[in-house]
């Protein structure tokens, strides 16, 4: 997928929520909330919504899009790069579904525009097996069960393997006593450092297993 | 969302010239706070100047024997830096007991300073309210309040700031420095950088339209014991209902200096001055720690969900400074 742009799919996840992108205007029936329906109408009335050219590179892939400048880096990915392994939950950087890798680091991709990240190296669930190799921290979900319904388990991955770089750079945590010195991997360091990872089944004893068992690995 | 122009500043005076020419522009740095807004429809610009890559990333020591942060110094590194966690551990302990990971490594330190308060009331747009619409009521004032302030509120307004690194900082009496459109600085002290809300709680920081955050500078680290203290509703990821930043110097059984500032409580990180000097030559003791946590809620009110959070204040800064003490 070298060169992707904007792809219309006749979905349901295109009819949801590709409407300012596609081009479509947003007052196709999309809202949820009753107190939406004014946005949904100016942006109806509104002149067509202009776009911007983006360069992106994601999981090592150079992309070029022309995208509305609203555009999250989240519906970037979904929406118009086909990268749907990053999920969105709460869209509000409070459930860490989304997270992603930016130039190494864990962020939200909810909570950022698309066009922050030209040159950005930008890496997604989908970027982390090689081939049919899973990457250490897939894996040890997989062996220690790390999930039930799935859904959080591709941001939990993501910041996984972001925070036990964190930890490799000596970051110090809340779970600490002393900001000085550096942290030992415990289950609370990782309970504190994951806490931006919400998991509605509650796998979190296992998904702590998998993150100590990665970590020991690599 | 509604639709805005996006552009990427080149330079500090440019994007407070940028801001400065529209009056619905703003500057978007880590977005935490301000996409989240957007997306509510709470924060509508029609403008976003993007401060996100400006030279303005660095930790420098300063001639007196500070720091220098640049105002896009992102929260997790200011936390992990190690002058700062061996020198001003308050200011790490603040950091990281704020937020999630995620949100740490895009907030930015000028950001952290003027995000928006996290009140229920602010955040629904079917409930009335001052900061959000000038004019409209308190919805919080008879409503569920306990996140709410206990100090400095008004009639018209009882939110309060959420950072919990701008409480550190006011105990580390932090300056900010601040770039004007016309390429003028200023520098202004931490705890003169937000308002009170008094009949206008909109209005919430010094700062003119496209005034921008360059730097928050901080002094020499004053002697003691740091201890940054945080109770909220679950032991991660949540917004303080109270916390203490106290920063003590202890001499044998005697108190030299003490510092104590407060978050949780206020529209802005809340400096508790007549505890301070209550403190000053004190004996190190109960006694004295209870005096000065009295005196550090003279005046406080609280609005019926938040009435805990005066005798909670209390207690965190009796028991702050006890810690702090102890340890010294």
């Amino acid at each position: 997928m070298a060169e992707t742009d904007n792809r219309n799919w006749p979905t349901r996840r295109t009819v949801l929520e590709g409407g300012a992108a596609t081009g479509l205007l947003l007052a196709a029936g999309v809202p949820v909330r009753a107190q939406q329906d004014a946005i949904m109408a100016a942006a109806a009335a509104a002149a067509p919504v202009p776009t911007m050219p983006m360069n992106l590179t994601i999981n090592k892939d150079e992309f070029s899009v022309e995208l509305d400048p609203r555009t999250t880096l989240l519906d970037a990915l979904r929406n118009h790069l086909g990268l749907t392994g990053s999920k969105k939950g709460c869209d509000h950087g409070q459930c860490g579904a989304c997270t992603v890798l930016v130039n190494g680091r864990r962020i939200n991709a909810c909570l950022t525009l698309a066009a922050m990240h030209e040159g950005d190296e930008i890496t997604t669930i989908e970027g982390f097996a090689e081939g049919d190799e899973l990457h250490p921290m897939q894996a040890a979900f997989v062996a220690r069960d790390g999930f039930q319904c799935g859904y959080c388990t591709p941001g939990q991955i993501c910041s996984a393997v972001g925070m036990l770089s964190e930890i490799r750079a000596g970051w110090p945590s809340h779970a600490g006593t002393d900001v000085a010195a550096s942290a030992a991997l415990t289950d609370a360091e990782i309970r504190e450092r994951m806490s931006g990872n919400i998991c509605r089944c509650a796998a979190y004893p296992n998904i702590v297993a998998a993150i100590r068992d990665a970590a020991g690995e690599a | 969302m509604r639709a805005f122009t996006y552009e990427r500043a080149g330079d500090a005076r440019e994007a407070a010239a940028a801001v400065a020419a529209r009056p619905e522009a703003k500057f978007i740095s880590g977005g935490t706070n301000l996409l989240d807004l957007m997306k509510l429809d709470i924060e509508r610009p029609a403008h976003l100047v993007d401060v996100s890559r400006l030279p303005l990333d660095r930790i420098e020591d300063t001639p007196e024997g500070g720091l220098r942060i640049g105002a896009q110094v992102r929260n997790s590194d200011l936390a992990a830096d190690p002058r700062v966690r061996s020198r001003y551990p308050v200011l790490s302990q603040a950091l990281l007991a704020g937020a999630s990971g995620q949100i740490r490594n895009k907030a930015s330190t000028g950001g952290n300073l003027l995000q928006r308060t996290r009140c229920y009331y602010f955040y629904d747009r079917n409930m009335p309210c001052n900061k959000r619409e000038p004019g409209s009521g308190c919805s919080a004032l008879e409503g569920f309040s306990r996140m709410h302030a206990i100090l400095g509120a008004s009639e018209a307004c009882i939110a309060v700031h959420p950072s919990d690194m701008a409480v550190a900082m006011a105990a580390l009496d932090a300056s900010v420095e601040t770039i004007s459109p016309d390429g003028e600085t200023r520098a202004i002290p931490v705890g003169d950088l937000h308002r009170l809300p008094g009949t206008t709680p909109n209005v919430e920081t010094e700062l003119g339209h496209g005034e921008m955050i360059t730097a928050v500078t901080l002094p020499p680290a004053p002697p003691g014991r740091q201890i940054y203290r945080k109770v909220r509703d679950r032991a991660s990821y949540a917004f303080a209902l109270v916390s203490v930043a106290a920063i003590v110097e202890a001499s044998g059984d005697g108190i030299r200096s003490a510092r104590i500032a407060m978050g949780g409580v206020a529209a802005k990180p809340w400096r508790a001055a007549e505890a301070e000097r209550a403190l000053a030559g004190a004996v190190a003791s109960d006694r004295a720690y209870t005096d000065a946590a009295e005196a550090a809620l003279v005046g406080a009110q609280g609005y019926g969900g938040n009435d805990f959070k005066i005798p909670l204040a209390k207690r965190t800064v009796r028991q702050t400074l006890a810690a702090a003490i102890e340890r010294a």
